[in-house]
C-alpha cells in the first residue's frame, strides 16, 4: 500500500516541480517579440531635430521634416527607441554616435524614435549628451512605439532590405552587436537590384 | 440594486445634460443627440472590455483597463480608436498579438502548451480527491484485532 502512494505522489509532484523548474528558466520581464521575420510596421514620423554633425562628419546633414519608413525600403535601416528619462539610454548614447557616424551617406540608415518624451526634453538630453549623427523623430500618443511592441527603452529594430525586421535587441546596444548585424544586414542583395551578370 | 441603478441612471442623465450643455455653446460643434452619447458610451464599454482581456506590458498582472501607467492609457487609446473605425474585438486583439505575441493576452488561447494552465488545476483536484480517498479509506480501516486484545470497541481505542 505505502509503495502506491509513493509512486502517486512522485507522478504527482515530478511534473509540477519540473514545471516551475521551467519557470525558473524564464524571465518574466521579457515579452518575446513576434516582429522578427514580418514586414516592419510603416510610421511617418516629424523629425525634431534631423541630426547633428558629429566630429568624423564636419558635414552638413540634410534636414528633413519628417522620416516615412517606406521611403528608406532597399536600405538597412536601424531604429532606436530612447528617452530622455531613461538611464541604459545614456550607456549606449555613445555607442550610437561612435557607430551610427561611420554609415552617415551610406545605405545604413540610423532613425531614432523618442518614447513617451517630450521633444524639449530629448533636445535638451540631445545638447547634454552630444548630438546623434541622424533624425531624431517624435511619436506623439506612442504609436509607432505600440507598432513595434515597445514595453520599455532603450529597444533597437533592425531592419533588412526587404522590409522585414531582422532582429529586435531589448536594451543598451554594443559596438559588436551594431558591426556583426549591420555588416550581415548590409551583405543582403537589394531586393531590386539587378542581378550580377545580367545585361 | 434598484438604488445602484437608480444612481446610475442619474449619473447617466447628469452627463448628458453636462455633454449638451458644453456643447450649446459653440454652434459649430456637431450637436450631441442623445443617440450619439449612447453610441460613445457603448464604444466606452466596449473599450473597457477589449482592455481588460489585454495585458499592461510594463506592469506585473495588470491588464490595460486596470492599469494607471502612461502606455497602457496610450493602448487604450489605440483599442478605441480601432473600435470606433469599425474593427471587432477579436481584430483588435488580433491587432496587439501581431504586436507583443500571445503574451498580451490576459487569458491564454487554448491550444499547444497553453493547454497546462486549463488542465493542471483539474488534474490538481483528481489528485487530490485521489489522496483523499486514499487517506480516507485508510483512517476508516478497522484493524483486525490483535490476539488477546478484547472486544473490537476496546482494541480500536487503545490502537488510536
Amino acid at each position: 500500500m505505502k509503495w502506491k502512494f509513493a509512486v502517486g505522489a512522485a507522478a504527482l509532484a515530478i511534473p509540477a516541480v519540473g514545471l516551475l523548474g521551467f519557470g525558473l528558466t524564464r524571465d518574466p520581464g521579457a515579452i518575446p517579440s513576434p516582429l522578427p521575420g514580418r514586414l516592419a510596421p510603416t510610421f511617418a514620423l516629424p523629425a525634431f531635430t534631423s541630426g547633428a554633425p558629429t566630429a568624423q562628419h564636419p558635414g552638413p546633414v540634410p534636414a528633413v521634416d519628417s522620416v516615412r519608413l517606406a521611403s528608406l525600403r532597399g536600405d538597412v535601416v536601424i531604429l532606436n527607441f530612447y528617452a530622455s528619462w531613461c538611464l541604459a539610454c545614456r550607456d549606449e548614447h555613445p555607442v550610437l554616435q561612435r557607430v551610427a557616424s561611420r554609415y552617415v551617406g551610406t545605405d545604413v540608415h540610423f532613425v531614432g524614435i523618442i518614447y513617451n518624451d517630450a521633444t524639449r526634453a530629448a533636445l535638451a538630453w540631445l545638447n547634454e549628451m552630444g548630438p546623434l549623427p541622424y533624425p531624431s523623430l517624435d511619436d506623439p500618443g506612442s504609436r509607432a512605439a505600440i507598432d513595434y511592441g515597445l514595453y520599455g527603452v532603450p529597444e533597437t529594430f533592425f531592419i533588412a532590405r526587404d522590409g522585414r525586421v531582422a532582429l529586435k535587441h531589448v536594451g543598451p546596444v554594443t559596438d559588436e552587436l551594431l558591426a556583426t548585424q549591420i555588416e550581415s544586414l548590409r551583405a543582403a542583395q537589394r531586393p531590386d537590384a539587378p542581378k550580377a551578370g545580367s545585361p | 440594486m434598484i438604488r445602484l441603478r437608480r444612481t446610475g441612471l442619474l449619473a447617466m442623465a447628469g452627463a448628458i445634460v453636462v455633454t449638451l450643455a458644453s456643447h450649446a455653446g459653440g454652434a459649430q460643434q456637431k450637436p450631441a443627440t442623445p443617440a450619439a452619447v449612447v453610441a460613445e458610451s457603448i464604444l466606452d464599454a466596449r473599450t473597457r472590455e477589449v482592455s481588460s482581456q489585454l495585458r499592461c506590458p510594463v506592469c506585473q498582472g495588470l491588464s490595460l483597463q486596470d492599469s494607471p501607467s502612461e502606455l497602457s492609457q496610450q493602448m487604450r487609446d489605440v483599442v478605441r480608436q480601432q473600435l470606433a473605425a469599425g474593427r471587432t474585438p477579436a481584430e483588435v486583439r488580433a491587432y496587439f498579438v501581431g504586436r507583443y505575441g500571445e503574451w498580451i493576452l490576459t487569458r491564454p488561447e487554448p491550444h499547444g502548451f497553453n493547454w497546462v494552465v486549463y488542465a493542471l488545476p483539474l488534474l490538481l483536484l483528481a489528485g487530490g480527491a485521489w489522496v483523499l480517498v486514499f487517506a480516507v479509506r485508510k483512517w476508516t480501516t478497522v484493524p483486525p484485532p490483535l490476539a488477546g486484545a478484547g472486544s473490537p470497541s476496546g482494541g480500536r481505542g487503545t490502537t488510536a
